[in-house]
C-alpha cells in the first residue's frame, strides 16, 4: 500500500520525531504511486512560499510554513471539515530533514486533531535534491512574488 | 579532385568530432562554468548592489532564511570568512528567502553580519537556476563565472580551500 496508515495517537516517540525509516513517513516513489491511484491522498504543502512558487508536487495545496502561527491556523482550518480517517500527506522540503521547522509541528497538529492516516513525505536533503532532481513530476505556480 | 574533396571533408569531420569530445570531457574547459547572473539588488540598508561590479573578486552567494536552522549555523562562519579574506578580494552576499521580513533585521544585527544581505524573490532564484532548498551557496570566481554550487550545509574547510585557490588565480 502506497500510503500507510499513520501510527495514530501520537504515543510512539517517533511519531513527533519523524525519524528516517519510521512508519509515519512516505518515500517519494511511494507517493508518486499513491497520487496516481484511485485513493489519492490529500496533499498539503506546509513550507515557505518561495519554494512552492518555483516548483511543487502537482495537486499540492499551499498552506504555508507550519512553524508560523498564521499558517498553522490555516492548516487547522483546511482540515477541519475532513473526516478523521482521511488520507493526508504533508510535505515541506525547505531544508535538510532533521532541521525542517515545519513538518513536525504540522504532523503533530494533525495527530492532535485526531487524524488517523497522516504521512509526512521524507525528503532527506531538500525538495530540489530528493524530488525535482530525481525527475518526479512538478508544476509551477503561475504568479511570482 | 573529387577524392581529395571527400578526404578533406572526412578529416574536417574527424577534427570536429574530436573537438566536440574534448570540450565535453575537459575539466578545464571554460564553458563548464556558467556566468553568474548580472543583477541589480538592494540590500537591507537600501544600498544598490550591482553584482557585475564584483567582477575581479571572488564572490560567495548564500541563499538562506532567518528561520532556517542550518542556515543560521553557517552565518558566523560566513562572517569569519568575510573578515579574513576581505582584503584579498573576497565578498560574501546573502540572499534571504523570507516569507516575512520581520525577523530578518533582528537576525542581521544579532549575528553582526558584515556583508550585504538582500531580500530574495522568485525572479532572483530563477536567475540562479532555481533555489529548491536552503541553504544553497554559489562560489563565483574573479572572472564572474560560477565555480561551485553547494546544496545544503557547506563543508567550510573545503570551501575555504576553494576560496583561497580562487583568490590566488585570475579566475
Amino acid at each position: 500500500m502506497a500510503v500507510a496508515a499513520g501510527q495514530s495517537g501520537g504515543k510512539s516517540p517517533s511519531a513527533t520525531e519523524l525519524s528516517p525509516g519510521s512508519a509515519e513517513l512516505i518515500q517519494p516513489e511511494d507517493l508518486v504511486k499513491a497520487l496516481g491511484s484511485a485513493k489519492r491522498p490529500t496533499l498539503l504543502y506546509v513550507g515557505p512560499r518561495f519554494l512552492y512558487s518555483q516548483a511543487h508536487i502537482p495537486g499540492a495545496e499551499f498552506i504555508g510554513s507550519a512553524a508560523d502561527t498564521e499558517f498553522m491556523d490555516k492548516l487547522r482550518q483546511r482540515v477541519s471539515t475532513l473526516p478523521r480517517n482521511s488520507m493526508i500527506v504533508l510535505y515541506c522540503g525547505c531544508c535538510p530533514w532533521e532541521h525542517c521547522p515545519n513538518i513536525r509541528p504540522a504532523y503533530k497538529e494533525l495527530q492532535k486533531m485526531g487524524f488517523k492516516s497522516v504521512n509526512a513525505l521524507y525528503l532527506a536533503a531538500s525538495f530540489g535534491t530528493n524530488w525535482v532532481e530525481k525527475g518526479y513530476p512538478v508544476e509551477k505556480e503561475n504568479s511570482g512574488r | 579532385m573529387k577524392k581529395l574533396g571527400i578526404a578533406i571533408a572526412a578529416v574536417g569531420l574527424l577534427v570536429a568530432l574530436w573537438a566536440g569530445f574534448y570540450r565535453r570531457n575537459s575539466p578545464r574547459a571554460t564553458t563548464a562554468y556558467a556566468a553568474a547572473p548580472a543583477l541589480t539588488l538592494v540590500d537591507l540598508g537600501g544600498a544598490k548592489i550591482e553584482t557585475a561590479g564584483f567582477q575581479g573578486k571572488v564572490v560567495l552567494i548564500n541563499f538562506w532564511a532567518a528561520w532556517c536552522t542550518p542556515c543560521a549555523e553557517e552565518i558566523p562562519r560566513l562572517v569569519a570568512l568575510q573578515d579574513k579574506y576581505r582584503a584579498a578580494g573576497f565578498q560574501a552576499i546573502g540572499i534571504s528567502m523570507e516569507d516575512k521580513e520581520s525577523a530578518l533585521r533582528d537576525f542581521y544585527r544579532q549575528y553582526k553580519m558584515n556583508y550585504p544581505v538582500v531580500i530574495g524573490n522568485q525572479k532572483i532564484a530563477q536567475e540562479f537556476g532555481g533555489i529548491l532548498g536552503l541553504p544553497t551557496t554559489f562560489l563565483v570566481g574573479r572572472d564572474g563565472r560560477i565555480r561551485a554550487k553547494y546544496s545544503g550545509l557547506v563543508d567550510f574547510p573545503a570551501v575555504e580551500q576553494e576560496i583561497m585557490a580562487l583568490l590566488r588565480t585570475g579566475s
